[in-house]
């Protein structure tokens, strides 16, 4: 093994995880493991929102600091990002509420794979829409700071493949625009966003077809389905007591 | 952090073996450098091996590049290996589970006994 003296990144990274664990109240993160690209079904897509600040005197820096203090603020309604109580930091677990057609809310959650001054990276557990991992990251770009969102992923499953294939790649997309649109207004910028898409790799992997055990959305529609049942036995719990 | 502090040299110590060998930092910036490298590397190999020996610094953005190029590597039926990492990169290959799919060696000895 190399003797290399210590490394500048040591502290940016997450120590490695085995399952993920979450505050009570939240479904579908807790003794899940983090996945990567490598571990989903899908199409490989990596997608690269970005917009300028340009007309800002924003450092790279500074618009990192204010995207993680203010990272849920800048979400499209109707979905909910539950900030770790240390922030995003190095190994700290979100959970997240997504806001899905036909009013169905996904629960999920995030571990904070990444962070340093400039840059932060998202990485999602098993039964996540998809398996991989989003960079927020700002750079000095032509003279302007650009705040940059780039998403590396597979749909976990064949059900999430089918429903990024019809719908979900334009949600997403309207998703990270609205952020980084968000961003941008609030940092006194124009809030333009561009977006590339490319695909890294057209074949799916059957062999993870199985992650579908997984499928948070499922396990989130069961979960509402079940809410009734859940109050009444509360209920008679209670009136028991 | 605009300024290229990648470095890359390209090797064949044996048939179709290749060693791309990555010093300084692997970041966003790293792209174009580690898909030449990469580009250059393939040529006639079957295997190529990543030896991070003097590797400085990797952030996030430069863990993607790796998955990028496992991708293509698996797209033209090559293998991937990685040698040299340190404790801490190990422990980077462990969470982001990089290590499921690249075997790992602690020197490009044993790394090219193992092709061997």
């Amino acid at each position: 093994m190399s003797t290399q003296p210590g490394n500048r990144d040591a502290g940016a990274w997450a120590q490695p995880v085995h399952r993920l664990t979450v505050s009570e109240g939240h479904i579908n993160v807790s003794g899940r493991r983090p996945t990567a690209p490598m571990h989903g079904f899908g199409r490989m897509w990596q997608k690269t929102y970005r917009t300028s600040l340009a007309g800002t005197d924003v450092s790279p820096s500074e618009a990192i600091t204010v995207w993680k203090q203010h990272f849920p603020e800048f979400w499209p309604a109707g979905n909910r990002f539950f900030a770790p109580l240390a922030g995003i930091a190095p190994g700290e677990v979100a959970a997240l509420d997504l806001s899905m057609p036909g009013g169905l809310k996904l629960s999920t959650g995030v571990l904070v794979l990444y962070a340093d001054d400039e840059s932060f990276t998202l990485m999602t557990p098993e039964g996540h829409m998809f398996a991989g991992w989003i960079t927020f990251s700002a750079f000095v770009e032509d003279g302007a700071t650009c705040a940059q969102a780039q998403v590396l992923m597979r749909a976990s499953d064949p059900l999430y493949e089918l429903g990024m294939t019809f719908g979900g790649h334009r949600q997403e997309d309207a998703h990270w625009s609205h952020t980084l649109t968000a961003l941008a207004l609030h940092l006194g910028a124009s809030g333009e966003v561009s977006a590339e898409t490319v695909c890294v790799d057209r074949k799916r992997q059957w062999s993870r077809a199985g992650n579908v055990w997984h499928n948070a959305g499922m396990r989130s529609a069961l979960h509402m389905a079940g809410a009734p049942g859940r109050m009444l036995k509360n209920a008679f719990r209670r009136h028991e007591v | 952090m605009n300024e290229l502090t990648t470095q890359l040299e390209v090797r064949t110590p044996a048939p179709g073996v290749s060693v791309i060998e990555i010093s300084g930092e692997v970041t966003r910036e790293s792209d174009g450098a580690l898909t030449d490298a990469y580009q250059r590397a393939s040529d006639q190999a079957q295997t190529i091996i990543l030896a991070f020996d003097t590797l400085d610094y990797m952030n996030s953005s430069g863990i993607g590049l790796l998955v990028t190029l496992l991708v293509r590597a698996q797209r033209s039926h090559q293998s991937i290996l990685a040698c040299g990492l340190t404790e801490h990169y190990r422990q980077i290959f462990e969470l982001t589970r990089l290590d499921e799919v690249i075997s790992i060696y602690d020197t490009e000895d044993a790394a090219l006994t193992a092709v061997a």
